[in-house]
C-alpha cells in the first residue's frame, strides 16, 4: 500500500508516510530539529517557532512540527536563514525570560538553557523585558511553585492540564504583550481546581513550574541528633530514580536506593510497599464487606462501585468534580498516609521512641502527596502523620549533594518491621497494579485458590490504554462467601484524569456496572507521576512499567496477604482488618469542594 | 461568546460570579471562560461604570486632535485613563481604530459612535449622558 | 513583463455603491446557472481578495466546492480593524443586499447551506439595520425556495480576529488565536468543515461580476490587478472619504488628487502596509504584485496621507503600540518581537541605544517576517522597514 511521499531533507532523499510532519520525518532519519512547544504527549501547537525550517519554493519558513510532508518537498533544516532565524527566536525568548540560571531550580535540566547553549547565545543585544513587568511568584500551593517570569508561553502546561488531565486549572489569558498563563481570575493555584498532580511540572520546559522542595528541612531533621528520621519509598521511585542519576529509563535500582538512603543519614529506611500490602488487606476486606452489604443485606447506604483512594490527585479531582460520589471512595488512606500513621504509633512503640521525636519522610513520584500530607485530617497518630514529602527528583538532589557515586553502591536490604514487601506491593506504581494486587488477594480469600492467570500476571489490567476493563467470575467460593457464587466481579482501571472523567461519566449515566475501579491521576500510573524525572514520554513510561513488572516477577512473595510483617502487624497491633484501631489510624474521610 | 456579550450588555462587565455561572450553564471549565473573556478588549473583567467611553488612539485620530478631546473629558469627569468616576457613571478607556478615520477624532460611548469631535462637542455629549440618568430617576 | 505605472489618470468608478434594488433579480437568475460556469466566470475575472491578502477568489470558491463534506459554511469577514480602513462599514450600511446575495450565490456554488457575517464589536450600531435586511433576504429566499440561512456573529474588540483562522476560532467560542496553515479553511475551516471566508468588499465585487459579467470587471485595472477597489482615504487630505478607483494607478496621481499640497508620505495598506516617501511616489503603483519597487500591495485599501508637519517617529510608535496590544501573543517572534521593536525605537530616540541598534531591529523584523505564525507578525516588517529606512534621521533626533 503505497501511501508514502518522497521528500528530501538537507539534500538526502527520504521516503515517509503521507501525513507525517516534517519533524517526524527528520526524526526517523536521525536528524534532530530543536523544539520547545512540541511534546509527544500533547497535540501540536506550533507557537514557539523554534522548529522552523526552510522549504524550497516558499518565501516564509515553516514550522516543522505542524507542516505535513508533501510529495517533492525539499527541506533544509540548517541553512543560514534557518539558523539566523532560530537564533533570533531564542534571543527573543531569553529577553522575555528571567535568565538568572544560577539561581533557578531547573539549572542543568532546562530546555531553553540547552538551546541557548547549543546556539552559543553569548550576548543579549535586545532589551530585557522581564524586569519591566511585575511578575509575581505563586508559592501558596503546598506542592507546586509557579514563576511567571520564567514562562516562555509555550502553553504546554495548559495543554497538559486540559488534554491529558481534563482538569483545566491553567489557561491562557489576555493578549499581546500582556498574554500570560494563569488560573481562573489569576488566583493562587491552591484556590482553584488544581489537583496538584504535577503533570504541568513534568511538561514545563523551563523553571516556570516546579515542585515545592523540602530538601533543607529534611537535611536539618537528619542532622538533629534528637530526631529519629524514618523514610519510606514508593514503588515507582525505584524505577525512576536511575534516570536522574545517569542510568537509562527503566533501570531497577532498589538496593542501591536503600544503600544511598542509609548513607544520607536516615535512621530507618522502610518501604511504602509494606503499607501497600496493608492497604490491600484493608481495602480488599472493605470491598468484600461492601459486596456483602449490597448483595445480601440490600443496604442502600453502601455504595458500589467502590473506587480506590490512594491517588491524592484523583481524590482532589473527585472532591471538586463529583462530590456526590464521595461515598464510593474507599475509606482507606493511601499507603503513604497509612505508613505515616503507623510510624508514630506502632513503630514508635516497637522501637521505644517518643513519637514526637520521629520525623516521617517519604520519597514519592508524586507532587500531590505533598498536598496529601498537609491535609488537615491527616494526624490520626496524634502528630502530623507524614512530615515531609520529597519527590524522586529531590532525592536525586540529596544524593548528589552528599557526593555519593550511585553506581558504585552495593545493594542493601530495607530495615525491619515495615520494610518487607511482596510483588503485589511493588505493582502499585503502575496503572492496573492496585487492581491486580487486590484481585490476587481477594480472589484467594474468597475461593481459597490463586487467581486463574498464568504466573499470577493478570494481563487484562496491564498496559497503557486509558481505560481497561476486566472481569473475574467467582465459582465455588468458600462457605462464608457463598453469596458471591456465580458473581462476575467487574473491574475497571483508569489512569490520567481525563480517563477518570470518562469512567465517572459512565458511572453517572448508569452505563457502567462495575464493582471496583482503580483510579490513578497520572498517565501510566504513579510511574508517570508529577515528581518523576523530566523528561517524560510514552516510551519512557513503558520502560518504567516493564521494570516494575520485572521487580514483581523476581520476588518470592507476590501476594499481599503473604507478607510476614503485615501478618505480624495484625497479630500484634491491629488485630484484624477494619478493626477499631484500623479505622482510627488507617481510614479517613473526604471533603466536598466547589467545582470552580 | 454570545453569552458573554449578552451579560456584558446588561451588566457592562463580566464579574467572577458571572463567569462561574456561565461555566456552570454550558459545562466548561471556569478557567476557559476567564481565558476567553480576557482576550477580547470589549469584555471587561473589572467593574465599570454605566457608560464606557472608548477613545480611539490610532494614528489618524491622534493626528486630528484626539489629545485635546481627551483632556476635555478628563477635565470634565475628573478621572484619568482607565478609571471610573466615583458615582460609577463613566469609565474612560482607550481603544484602537474604530473605523471612522475620515471623520477623526472618534469615540464610542457604549455602542454609540461619535465622530468629528472637538472639546466643546464632547462636553455636550457627556452632559447629555449625565442627564439621561437623572431623567430615569425621575 | 513588468507592468509599470504609466501615468494613469485616476479613474473613478461606481460599481460598488450603485443601486442594489435589483438584487432579487440578480440572485434568482444567477442561481439558475451552472455552478461550474459561475466559477469559471469568477476565475476569468481575476478577482483577488480585497481584505489585504489578495488570494484569487475564483480559486478559493472552486477549492471549497470540490471539497467533500456534509456541511460547508460561508463566512463574510466584516472584522475591519486595519487602521485607516472604513470601507466595509459603508458597504454594510449602504448596500447590504449585495453582500447577502453574494454569500447566497457562493453557498449555491459550493453547496453550503449556512452563512455568517462576523461583525466587529465596534460596528454594533449597524446591527438593527442589518438584521432587517437579513430578514427580508431570508423571506425572499423562502419565496424562491432557496435554502440558505444567514446569521450575524458579533466580535468583541480584537483586531487579530480579522485573520481568517483566528476569526473561525473566535466563532467557535474560543480565544482568537490563529491556527496552523495547512490545513487551509477551504478544507478544514469553521468547525473543521470546508469554509469560504471572504472580505465584505470581495463579496460585493462578485455581485458586480455576476450582474455584469466578468469582462466588465476584467477590463478595468492592469495585469495582475484587475478590477476596481475601494480606497479609504484619511489623514492630511482635503478630501477624506471612500473612493472606488481602478487598480494600477500611480501613487503620484493619487497624491495629486488627494494630497493637501505638502504630502510627505503615504501609508498604503494601514499599519500592516508600506509607508511610501515623497521621492518614491512616481515609482509606486497600487496593485497586487511584488513589493515596493514598482508596485505595492494595498492591504485593504487604507490610504493615510501625512504632510511635513507630522513626525514619522510618532507614526511608527503608534503602529508598534497597536501591534503590541493587538497581537494574540501565541508565537514568540510576534509577541516578543513587537515589544522589542517598540522599546527599541524609544530607546534609540532617547539616546539609550546607539543608532546602529536600528539595524539590529531591521534584521529582527526580517526574522519576524519569516517565522511568525500569521499575517500580523509577518506584516510588522513592512511598515517598520519602510519607515526606518526612509526616515532614518527622524528615528534618532
Amino acid at each position: 500500500m503505497k501511501n508514502n511521499v518522497n521528500i528530501s531533507i538537507n539534500g538526502f532523499p527520504v521516503e515517509i508516510e503521507k501525513g507525517k510532519t516534517i519533524l517526524q520525518a527528520a526524526e526517523s532519519h536521525g536528524i534532530t530539529i530543536p523544539t520547545l512547544c512540541y511534546h509527544k504527549d500533547l497535540c501540536v501547537a506550533g507557537n514557539c517557532r523554534v522548529c522552523v525550517v526552510e522549504v524550497a519554493g516558499q518565501t516564509r519558513l515553516s514550522a516543522a512540527c505542524a507542516t505535513p510532508c508533501e510529495e517533492g518537498m525539499e527541506i533544509l533544516t540548517n541553512s543560514l536563514k534557518v539558523r539566523n532565524s532560530r537564533k533570533h527566536i531564542i534571543e527573543l525568548l531569553l529577553a522575555e525570560h528571567n535568565a538568572d540560571c544560577t539561581k533557578c531550580y531547573r539549572n542543568g535540566n532546562c530546555e531553553l538553557q540547552k538551546l541557548s547553549s547549543e546556539y552559543k547565545i553569548m550576548t543579549q543585544d535586545f532589551i530585557e523585558l522581564a524586569p519591566l513587568k511585575n511578575y509575581s511568584i505563586d508559592m501558596y500551593s503546598p506542592s507546586i511553585i509557579k514563576d511567571d517570569s520564567k514562562c516562555i508561553r509555550c502553553q504546554r502546561c495548559v495543554r497538559t492540564c486540559a488534554e491529558l488531565q481534563g482538569v483545566n486549572a491553567l489557561t491562557v489569558a489576555y493578549k499581546g504583550d500582556k498574554m500570560k498563563i494563569t488560573t481562573f481570575f489569576g488566583k493562587a493555584m491552591r484556590d482553584v481546581v488544581c489537583t496538584n498532580c504535577g503533570q504541568c511540572v513534568n511538561h514545563c520546559p523551563t523553571g516556570a513550574l516546579v515542585e515545592k522542595n523540602y530538601i533543607e528541612e529534611v537535611w536539618e531533621a537528619i542532622a538533629d541528633p534528637n530526631k529519629h528520621v524514618v523514610v519510606q519509598t514508593a514503588p515507582a521511585v525505584r524505577v525512576g530514580l536511575g534516570e536522574e542519576l545517569g542510568l537509562p529509563a527503566g533501570s531497577r535500582v532498589t538496593g542501591q536506593m536503600v544503600a544511598a538512603l542509609k548513607r544520607l543519614g536516615f535512621d530507618a529506611v522502610l518501604d511504602t510497599d509494606f503499607t501497600a500490602d496493608l492497604t490491600i488487606m484493608e481495602e480488599g476486606t472493605e470491598l468484600l464487606t461492601r459486596l456483602k452489604k449490597v448483595l445480601v443485606d440490600k443496604d442502600e447506604t453502601v455504595k458500589l462501585p467502590m473506587a480506590t483512594s490512594c491517588s491524592p490527585g484523583w481524590i482532589k479531582y473527585i472532591e471538586h468534580m463529583y462530590p456526590e460520589y464521595l461515598d464510593n471512595l474507599s475509606t482507606c488512606k493511601s499507603p503513604q498516609q497509612m505508613f505515616g500513621a503507623l510510624a508514630k504509633t506502632y513503630y514508635a512503640k516497637a522501637r521505644n521512641i517518643e513519637p514526637e521525636n520521629i520525623v516521617s519522610v517519604s520519597i514519592m513520584p508524586c507532587t500531590a502527596k505533598k498536598f496529601e500530607a498537609y491535609r488537615p485530617e491527616m494526624h490520626d497518630s496524634g502528630y502530623r502523620d507524614v512530615d515531609y514529602v520529597l519527590t524522586t527528583r529531590e532525592l536525586a538532589i540529596l544524593i548528589k549533594q552528599a557526593g555519593l557515586d550511585f553506581n558504585k553502591l552495593e545493594p542493601v536490604k530495607y530495615d525491619r518491621l515495615m520494610g518487607d514487601s511482596t510483588g503485589a506491593g511493588v505493582i502499585f506504581g503502575v496503572t492496573g497494579g492496585v487492581m491486580e494486587a487486590a484481585l490476587r488477594t481477594a480472589y484467594e480469600l474468597v475461593t481459597g485458590r490463586e487467581v486463574p492467570f498464568k504466573n499470577l500476571n493478570i494481563e487484562p489490567v496491564r498496559g497503557m490504554e486509558g481505560v481497561k476493563e476486566a472481569s473475574i467470575k467467582i465459582e465455588n467460593p468458600l462457605k462464608e462467601w457463598a453469596f458471591l457464587d456465580g458473581v462476575e466481579l467487574k473491574c475497571a482501571v483508569a489512569h490520567g484524569l481525563i480517563n477518570a472523567k470518562t469512567v465517572m461519566d459512565a458511572v453517572k449515566s448508569g452505563k457502567a456496572n462495575y464493582h471496583f475501579i482503580e483510579f490513578m491521576a497520572c498517565p501510566g500510573g504513579c510511574l508517570g507521576g508529577g515528581g518523576q524525572p523530566i523528561p517524560t514520554s510514552p516510551e519512557i513510561r513503558k520502560k518504567r512499567a516493564e521494570a516494575i513488572y520485572a521487580e514483581d516477577g523476581a520476588l518470592n512473595l507476590r501476594k499481599s496477604h503473604e507478607n510476614p510483617e503485615v501478618q505480624k502487624l495484625y497479630k500484634d497491633f491491629l488485630k484484624h482488618p477494619l478493626s477499631d484501631v484500623s479505622h482510627h489510624l488507617l481510614h479517613t474521610s473526604y471533603t466536598k469542594r466547589e467545582r470552580f | 461568546m454570545p453569552i458573554m456579550q449578552a451579560v456584558v450588555e446588561r451588566e457592562k462587565y463580566l464579574s467572577e460570579y458571572s463567569m462561574i455561572e456561565i461555566a456552570k450553564q454550558i459545562d466548561i471549565p471556569a478557567a476557559e471562560v476567564y481565558g476567553t473573556a480576557t482576550f477580547y478588549s470589549f469584555i471587561e473583567t473589572k467593574p465599570t461604570g454605566q457608560f464606557i467611553i472608548r477613545m480611539c488612539k490610532t494614528i489618524t485620530c491622534a493626528m486630528k486632535g484626539k489629545n485635546q478631546v481627551l483632556f476635555a473629558i478628563q477635565d470634565m469627569l475628573k478621572i484619568k485613563m482607565g478609571e471610573t468616576t466615583p458615582d460609577k457613571k463613566f469609565t474612560l478607556l482607550e481603544t484602537n481604530c474604530l473605523g471612522w478615520c475620515h471623520k477623526a477624532p472618534a469615540m464610542m460611548v457604549n455602542d454609540e459612535v461619535y465622530t468629528e469631535l472637538t472639546p466643546e462637542k464632547v462636553r455636550d455629549i457627556l452632559t447629555g449622558y449625565m442627564k439621561i440618568n437623572e431623567q430615569n430617576l425621575n | 513583463m513588468k507592468v509599470m505605472a504609466i501615468s494613469h489618470q485616476l479613474k473613478r468608478v461606481d460599481f460598488i455603491f450603485s443601486n442594489e434594488n435589483d438584487w432579487e433579480k440578480v440572485l434568482s437568475t444567477t442561481i439558475k446557472k451552472k455552478p461550474a460556469d459561475l466559477i469559471n466566470e469568477l476565475i476569468s475575472s481575476e478577482l483577488k481578495g480585497r481584505g489585504g491578502a489578495g488570494f484569487p477568489t475564483g480559486l478559493k470558491w472552486k477549492l471549497a466546492s470540490e471539497a467533500k463534506s456534509d456541511a460547508k459554511y460561508i463566512i463574510c469577514n466584516a472584522d475591519e480593524g486595519e487602521p485607516g480602513t472604513f470601507k466595509d462599514r459603508e458597504i454594510l450600511s449602504k448596500v447590504p443586499y449585495k453582500v447577502l446575495t453574494a454569500m447566497a450565490v457562493c453557498g449555491y456554488i459550493t453547496g453550503a447551506k449556512e452563512g455568517f457575517i462576523y461583525l466587529r464589536g465596534e460596528y454594533k450600531f449597524l446591527l438593527t439595520e442589518l438584521n432587517k435586511a437579513i430578514d427580508e433576504f431570508q423571506y425572499y429566499c423562502k419565496e424562491i425556495k432557496f435554502d440558505f440561512k444567514i446569521s450575524i456573529f458579533m466580535g468583541s474588540g480584537a483586531y487579530i480576529c480579522g485573520e481568517e483562522t483566528a476569526l473561525m476560532e473566535s466563532m467557535e467560542g474560543k480565544r482568537g488565536e490563529p491556527r496552523n496553515k495547512p490545513p487551509f479553511p477551504t478544507q478544514h475551516g469553521y468547525k473543521n468543515m470546508p469554509t469560504v471566508i471572504n472580505n465584505v468588499e470581495t463579496l460585493v465585487h462578485t455581485f458586480t461580476i455576476f450582474k455584469y459579467g466578468a469582462k466588465k470587471f476584467y477590463d478595468l485595472g492592469v495585469q495582475y490587478s484587475r478590477g476596481t477597489k475601494l480606497f479609504s482615504v484619511s489623514g492630511d487630505t482635503p478630501k477624506p472619504g471612500i473612493y472606488e478607483l481602478e487598480l494600477g494607478m500611480s501613487l503620484q496621481d493619487f497624491v495629486y488628487e488627494f494630497g493637501d499640497g505638502d504630502t510627505k508620505a503615504v501609508q498604503v495598506g494601514g499599519a500592516s502596509g508600506f509607508l511610501v516617501p515623497r521621492k518614491k511616489f512616481k515609482d509606486a503603483a497600487i496593485g497586487f504584485k511584488g513589493k515596493l519597487t514598482g508596485i505595492s500591495l494595498p492591504t485593504g485599501g487604507s490610504m493615510m496621507l501625512f504632510n511635513s508637519s507630522r513626525s514619522m517617529y510618532n507614526v511608527l510608535d503608534n503602529y508598534l503600540e497597536f501591534f503590541r496590544e493587538e497581537s494574540c501573543g501565541q508565537c514568540t517572534p510576534c509577541r516578543v518581537g513587537c515589544q522589542q521593536l517598540l522599546l527599541g525605537i524609544k530607546a534609540v530616540k532617547r539616546g539609550e541605544k546607539p543608532a546602529a541598534y536600528l539595524d539590529k531591529l531591521l534584521r529582527l523584523t526580517e526574522t519576524m517576517q519569516l517565522t511568525a505564525k500569521c499575517g500580523l507578525g509577518q506584516s510588522v516588517a513592512n511598515s517598520f522597514s519602510s519607515i526606518v529606512e526612509n526616515f532614518h534621521e527622524e528615528m534618532i533626533y
